[in-house]
């Protein structure tokens, strides 16, 4: 019953690709600087994806400028993600790649699904 | 006059138009009945006393089915006075109150019953800070210290915090922000917790400034 309810208020499914841990992603985001607005692109792994509905949320990790690790964590329901695309997914055999914190270069990569 | 009587469902969070998240209490507020005004003349003070959630009229007795029938209302479980300030006598008995009565933006106090935390210690209920896990100490980590002096007054202060029952009393949220009114449905979603568990009864008015 107040399940039922709870539903009334969840954001629309925008249909965007079901996304999985160890999935290279490329997130385009809106960014509103002061009136201005523009997308920007993400693009990094899928190291944790959790919760439904509106709670839905996955993080993204990229390797910036001087091999610095950015994570970023995005709500899946926002209006501010305009598009999703999956560019390679990888076999992963766990939740949170959380390990890949600690590695760089070679080792940090992962094996692509086929 | 305003406010309704509803029930928490729950919470969750909403986006609103820039994409901002909004934590949200949804509650399910009204269709919710006029029962009785009391009036300085005749009760000594101004109220409104409202019903909320129709139910089979065998659940109540004659005496509250009889003072539902004087204004021909439906069988109501729950009822609720609600106290005006002024003379803002502006309802009738009998009328109808839906969530409409609040709109997007405006600011209202919601009152529910909190979660019983059962026979609390200091910690928890009073926020005392806990005593070292080492240095020589045992089994004295959540304790509460003292709680006197010395001979003068041997005694214990009357009012000295202490551990006891917690929680499972009124407890009143001020000032939040109407995020959503769904009259259709009735639903009303607020800014941020409301206290209580959920499917408990809460009573949302206007905030008193």
């Amino acid at each position: 019953m107040s399940h039922d309810i709870m539903q009334v208020f969840e954001a629309e499914d925008r249909g965007f690709p079901a996304i999985a841990v160890g999935d290279t992603v490329r997130v385009h985001v809106r960014i509103v600087e002061g009136n201005k607005e523009r997308v920007q692109v993400v693009q990094g792994v899928i190291i944790r994806h959790h919760g439904g509905g509106n709670d839905e949320a996955f993080t993204v990790r990229r390797i910036a400028s001087h091999g610095i690790g950015v994570e970023r964590t995005f709500l899946m329901r926002s209006p501010r993600i305009e598009k999703i695309e999956i560019t390679r997914r990888s076999k992963v055999r766990r939740a949170q790649l959380y390990y890949l914190r600690q590695r760089r270069g070679k080792s940090a990569r992962l094996k692509e699904r086929r | 006059m305003k406010g309704i009587i509803g029930k928490k469902v729950g919470m969750t969070q909403i986006f609103d138009d820039k994409g901002n998240v909004i934590p949200a209490t949804i509650i399910e507020a009204g269709p919710c009945y006029v029962t009785q005004v009391r009036t300085a003349d005749r009760d000594g003070y101004v109220a409104v006393q409202m019903g909320y959630s129709e139910t089979n009229p065998k659940r109540l007795t004659q005496g509250q089915l009889g003072h539902l029938r004087r204004n021909n209302l439906p069988a109501l479980r729950h009822l609720r006075e609600f106290r005006l300030r002024g003379d803002d006598l502006s309802v009738e008995e009998g009328a109808e109150i839906k969530v409409d009565v609040f709109e997007k933006g405006e600011r209202v106090d919601v009152i529910g019953i909190s979660k019983g935390r059962g026979f609390a210690g200091t910690i928890k209920r009073h926020g005392f800070h806990r005593q070292p896990k080492t240095h020589g100490q045992s089994d004295r980590e959540r304790a509460p210290g003292a709680v006197g002096m010395c001979a003068t007054p041997g005694r214990t202060l009357p009012g000295k915090k202490m551990a006891g029952r917690m929680g499972n009393e009124r407890v009143t949220i001020k000032n939040l922000e109407v995020v959503v009114v769904d009259a259709e449905r009735n639903l009303l979603a607020v800014r941020g917790s409301v206290p209580g568990a959920k499917n408990g009864l809460v009573m949302i008015k206007p905030a008193r400034h």
